[in-house]
């Protein structure tokens, strides 16, 4: 059983506990190099309705034909999520008007999906595994975009994207809270980048997310649901799903009830509102589509597929786990990304301790990428610079403290971590003979220090500080300490 | 089943059909007609069998992944009402 009322996700309000249910459709557009069912090409940022065949245009008599590398991105796909992969598929019409959607209708998959029933594990922080169902994942075209603000009076329609293959993966409503929905989206990204599936761009619109949210007491039955339409952030989902649910329990807890109803987030309030059109649009009348043969795929096709697909994030967890007992939820970071997965084996492999390579790698080198805000296969500092600052760490060669500022140094000049140590002077001070000066020093400096610190050994660290500042952090801390302690008296703890 | 007024007129407006009073009363006894006749239909026994949704016994040919198609914005804008910078340009529709 997926996920249910774990106490720490329950909402406390005082008139009891609320319960967050969250559903997710996410909408990952498949990388292929032209469209669903039509020959034109699907780059993003072209010049406007240059990509458009007459098809994708809806020009009366065209027919559509589908593309066999989408089909074949859906089956890696939904093997990736560990689905069901349906032999035998249909596509059908779902009716609505827009601007965007010439045909007045988008071909889709509705009664029989590509891809049934799968499963996403969650490894949370502080070790907590979720399990979140997986309805279906089904193809079908992404519309046209419309610019609003080009003109007061008009809106200008740009097709280039009309056609565009999407795979919709539906999530069960086994979605607890908004980091777990966050977690979720990260996830699938993470799958579809390994896979090659979707390029997981959400600011290029190539993953977005439709967001079910509703609220009840523990146990009992679903409440009703409002649809948060077309998020493309994961920080977004975060802030959407937090507003959604305390606007809900507000309603509920004031008496009222909730309106099933499809909502829109603002990124600038940070609120959801309700969308001005009236919901008769949802009577989409699905029917097969006439111009469209069930498409029916031999298992010979899948198992090759199967054979072929790449090692996936969880495979790549449960490797890390066995080979290194990392933490779970560190593993997760790590491979959230292949690229970062790739650099972290490359540093294991050249020598460093897996323990102190994630905790190097997730804080000193990730926090430096992400302060920088360039891609992380950008980053100056290469992976055999780190593996070298770290075994100077190990030899004691350099302190902990000056490894973080010998890593800075790299990031700026490029220049390899052990040239650096030496033309800078950051080499580590072992010499007892040496630090022994320097504390005695500062003894002599401050008396008044020296004669509290033995009725309160916890001023100790103050020393400490003093010895690394006068020595510009080189000093070997733990022989600071043993010559600290014998020059003052104070008894190991 | 008997199709009524109000059935009408969410169905003309679902595809953006305008119909005046008189229509719509015409098309209530004629969608009632079709309806009946489906209804008839429906007393044949089909547990069992597969809806067809075509006649012909093949499945979907299908295209490589290859760009052979596009390229010619003037002409997809060509019989646009209005048009600009080779945009579709159509009544403000925003949310």
């Amino acid at each position: 059983m997926a996920n249910s009322a774990a106490s720490s996700n329950l909402i406390k309000s005082e008139t009891g506990d609320w319960e967050l249910v969250i559903g997710l459709e996410v909408h990952a557009q498949v990388t292929s190099k032209a469209k669903l069912f039509s020959g034109a090409a699907t780059k993003f940022g072209a010049e406007p309705n240059s990509q458009v065949s007459l098809v994708d245009a809806a020009m009366p008599g065209m027919l559509p034909v589908i593309n066999k590398e989408c089909l074949a991105q859906a089956v890696r796909t939904g093997l990736g999520l560990k689905a069901q992969v349906n032999l035998r598929s249909v596509f059908d019409r779902k009716n609505y008007f827009y601007p965007d959607l010439p045909q007045g209708y988008q071909i889709s998959q509705f009664s029989q999906p590509i891809v049934g029933e799968g499963e996403v594990v969650l490894n949370m922080e502080g070790g907590e595994t979720v399990r979140i169902g997986i309805e279906r994942l089904h193809l079908e075209q992404d519309a046209g975009k419309s610019l609003h603000d080009q003109d007061p009076k008009s809106s200008y329609v740009d097709l280039n994207r009309s056609g565009v293959a999407l795979m919709e993966i539906v999530s069960n409503p086994d979605i607890r809270s908004a980091r777990q929905a966050q977690a979720y989206v990260t996830k699938i990204r993470s799958i579809l980048r390994y896979l090659g599936t979707c390029d997981g761009n959400m600011e290029e619109g190539s993953l977005r997310a439709d967001v079910n949210v509703s609220m009840r007491r523990p146990g009992a039955e679903l409440g009703t649901r409002t649809e948060i339409k077309n998020i493309n952030s994961i920080r977004f989902i975060g802030q959407a799903i937090e507003y959604e649910s305390r606007r809900q329990i507000e309603v509920l807890e004031g008496g009222g009830e909730i309106t099933q109803e499809t909502r829109l987030f603002d990124t600038k309030t940070g609120q959801t509102r309700p969308m001005r059109s009236k919901e008769e649009a949802h009577d989409y009348r699905y029917f097969p589509d006439p111009d469209l043969l069930p498409v029916e795929l031999s298992r010979e096709f899948v198992d090759r597929l199967a054979e072929d697909l790449p090692e996936l994030p969880d495979q790549k967890t449960d490797r890390f786990m066995a080979d290194w007992g990392l933490d779970s939820y560190d593993v997760e970071l790590l491979v959230a990304e292949k690229e970062r997965a790739d650099y972290f084996e490359e540093m294991v492999g050249g020598g460093a301790a897996p323990k102190q390579a994630a905790n190097w790698l997730l804080n000193q080198h990730l926090g430096r990428v992400n302060k920088e805000g360039v891609a992380f296969e950008d980053a100056p500092v290469t992976a055999a610079a780190n593996i070298s600052i770290l075994k100077m760490v190990d030899e004691g060669t350099i302190s902990g403290k000056i490894a973080k500022e010998l890593y800075d140094l790299v990031w700026e000049t490029g220049d390899d971590p052990a040239k650096l140590v030496e033309e800078r002077g950051l080499r580590q001070v072992t010499d007892t003979v040496a630090i022994e000066k320097v504390v005695d020093e500062i003894i002599a400096a401050n008396p008044k220090q020296a004669g509290q610190v033995k009725a309160k050994p916890q001023t100790l660290g103050w020393f400490v500080g003093q010895v690394m500042q006068k020595t510009s952090g080189k000093a070997n801390p733990q022989a600071v300490n043993a010559i600290l302690r014998e020059k003052l008296e104070i008894a190991e703890d | 089943m008997k199709i009524d007024d109000g059935t009408v007129r969410h169905i003309a407006r679902l595809a953006r059909i305008r119909v005046t009073d008189a229509q719509a009363r015409t098309l209530e006894g004629e969608l009632t007609t079709i309806l009946q006749w489906v209804e008839q239909l429906n007393e044949v026994d089909t547990s069992g069998v597969e809806p067809m949704t075509s006649v012909m016994e093949t499945t979907a040919t299908m295209r490589k992944d290859e760009v052979t198609d596009g390229g010619y914005p003037e002409d997809i804008v060509k019989n646009a009402t209005e048009k600009a910078d080779q945009f579709f340009v159509v009544p403000k529709v925003v949310e």
